[in-house]
């Protein structure tokens, strides 16, 4: 049982989990854990883009604006990506 | 499977998108061999004896290179029982090596103290250990005597050397519907995981579907167990054709034939599910120029169930959008149109439409593996003695006149 979701930290630097892979599709793409054996959907190709630039850029927040995020859909990415963190999908980047 | 859709707007419900088909399937079930050491009354794939035209080990290998370029995450491997064939161990570390997953499903006959301890310690690594009654009598009226306990002590192997959740995998029937409870108890007692799924009237099964299907008093009774459980007990996704009973049981809910799933038999041959061994949802080969990348993506099959579905008789039904007409293989083996409602449909139409058909035999499986009764005497008979102590072959030691 994991605990409850701590809030997701838009500032903070994140990446996809080693153990995870992830796999394009026409829709946005699909993810895997191979730990928890889950799988998970991104829905839409921005997403995607986001997901993939987490591990170069300094925080998700600057990820979402790298990948022209709107203002205005930022909400709904914040809740996308949160939703990948407690699922193990994406996990915090150490500080290097 | 559990799926958590992370969410941001789009055009189309994820189901809908998964309809038109995905670069590589979600959900592969390879079965490796038609081999088994067991002869269980409702094998969905005939099994029994080895086919000669079997991959080899070299084919495999190509097999798995060429899902690990698609990225298909894990494979379902089956038979069959997959264990015997004896590269079995070496393709599963191949696979696992080159980032394919592998889940695979044993009777449990090679699950030794060793084999369990090396399983544990591999994290792309899911077993799965069919069981077919919590008790020996239900289970080995169906999979033949013995078989409970090879199937315990397999899984006591595997919890003694701590693998936790490894699956316990039960088809429904009508004899052990009664016997959830006992089931998850026993799951519950060596750290594993339940997974119940349906009974199909493919390969042997459709000779027992009959006597062996849940009754509609107990498919009920069924789909009101695995609501209360939602995520805890696993399903493939296998009953969606109950959502017509109210909510939606947990996973995608769909007819994945095709479109998430699809199955390469033993001989390289790629159905669209793996209950539809038959030459009308054979899609192509593995050994095809290609090879699988190609028979996903382009074979006219697979693009005819990538289309949306007509309905056709279950189009004016108020559960329609609910079960979609339920499982495709079910219907075409019991002979019913693949339009029309599935032969266990909650609201009766699959009985009334069975009751209507007539005598017509419905479509048998394309091939059939099972062992011939009664069993082959393991014994080599041989009239002269061998030309040296290991060489038995009948031309050892003949040369051919005028050579």
């Amino acid at each position: 049982m994991r605990a409850a979701p701590r809030p997701f930290d838009l500032d903070a630097a994140w990446q996809v989990a080693p153990q995870v892979q992830v796999r394009p599709e026409r829709f946005g793409a699909l993810l895997y854990h191979f730990g928890t054996r889950q799988l998970s959907f991104l829905k839409s190709p921005v997403l995607l883009t986001v997901v993939r630039s987490l591990a170069e850029q300094p925080s998700a927040r600057a990820a979402c604006r790298a990948a022209r995020v709107p203002d205005h859909e930022l909400a709904s990415y914040h809740r996308a990506l949160a939703t990948l963190a407690a699922s193990r999908m994406i996990c915090p980047r150490e500080a290097a | 499977m559990t799926a958590a859709p992370a969410a941001v707007a789009q055009p189309l419900p994820l189901v809908e998108q998964f309809q038109y088909g995905l670069s590589a399937p979600i959900c592969l079930t390879w079965e490796l061999t038609y081999a088994c050491n067991l002869s269980c009354v409702h094998c969905l794939s005939s099994s029994g004896r080895r086919d000669p035209r079997e991959l080899t080990t070299a084919q495999c290998r190509a097999v798995i290179d060429e899902l690990q370029r698609m990225q298909v995450f894990y494979v379902n491997i089956g038979g069959g029982e997959p264990t015997v064939r004896p590269d079995f161990w070496a393709l599963l570390e191949y696979a696992t090596a080159h980032d394919v997953g592998v889940k695979f499903s044993t009777n449990g006959v090679r699950i030794t103290p060793g084999r369990a301890r090396q399983l544990a310690t591999s994290d792309y690594v899911d077993v799965q250990i069919s069981l077919d009654g919590a008790t020996a009598e239900v289970n080995d009226a169906v999979r033949g005597p013995g078989a409970y306990d090879t199937a315990l002590r397999a899984m006591h192997n595997l919890a003694d050397a701590g693998f936790a959740g490894f699956k316990i995998s039960v088809t429904a029937t009508r004899h052990n519907v009664g016997q959830l409870d006992q089931f998850q108890a026993l799951a519950d007692r060596l750290g594993a995981q339940l997974r119940i799924t349906r009974l199909r009237p493919s390969g042997r099964g459709a000779d027992v579907w009959d006597e062996l299907h849940p009754t509609a008093a107990q498919q009920r009774q069924l789909y009101d167990w695995l609501a209360a459980r939602g995520t805890r007990v696993l399903t493939g996704d296998s009953f969606f054709h109950l959502a017509a009973c109210g909510a939606a049981l947990p996973g995608l809910n769909l007819c994945g034939a095709g479109r998430v799933v699809c199955l390469i038999d033993p001989v390289g041959d790629v159905y669209a599910c793996p209950f539809a061994i038959h030459d009308s949802f054979r899609a192509g080969s593995v050994l095809d120029p290609g090879g699988f990348a190609h028979v996903w993506r382009h074979s006219e099959l697979f693009a005819g169930l990538r289309q949306p579905q007509t309905g056709g008789a279950c189009r004016s039904c108020s559960a329609y959008d609910a079960c979609r007409g339920g499982c495709m293989a079910a219907k075409f083996f019991t002979g019913l149109p693949l339009d029309g409602p599935d032969p266990e449909c909650v609201m009766g139409h699959g009985e009334r439409a069975l009751a209507a058909m007539g005598t017509t035999p419905p479509p048998r499986p394309s091939g059939d593996h099972s062992h011939r009764a009664p069993r082959p005497v393991p014994l080599t008979l041989s009239r002269r003695p061998p030309v040296t102590a290991c060489d038995s072959n009948p031309l050892a030691g003949f040369t051919p006149p005028g050579r």
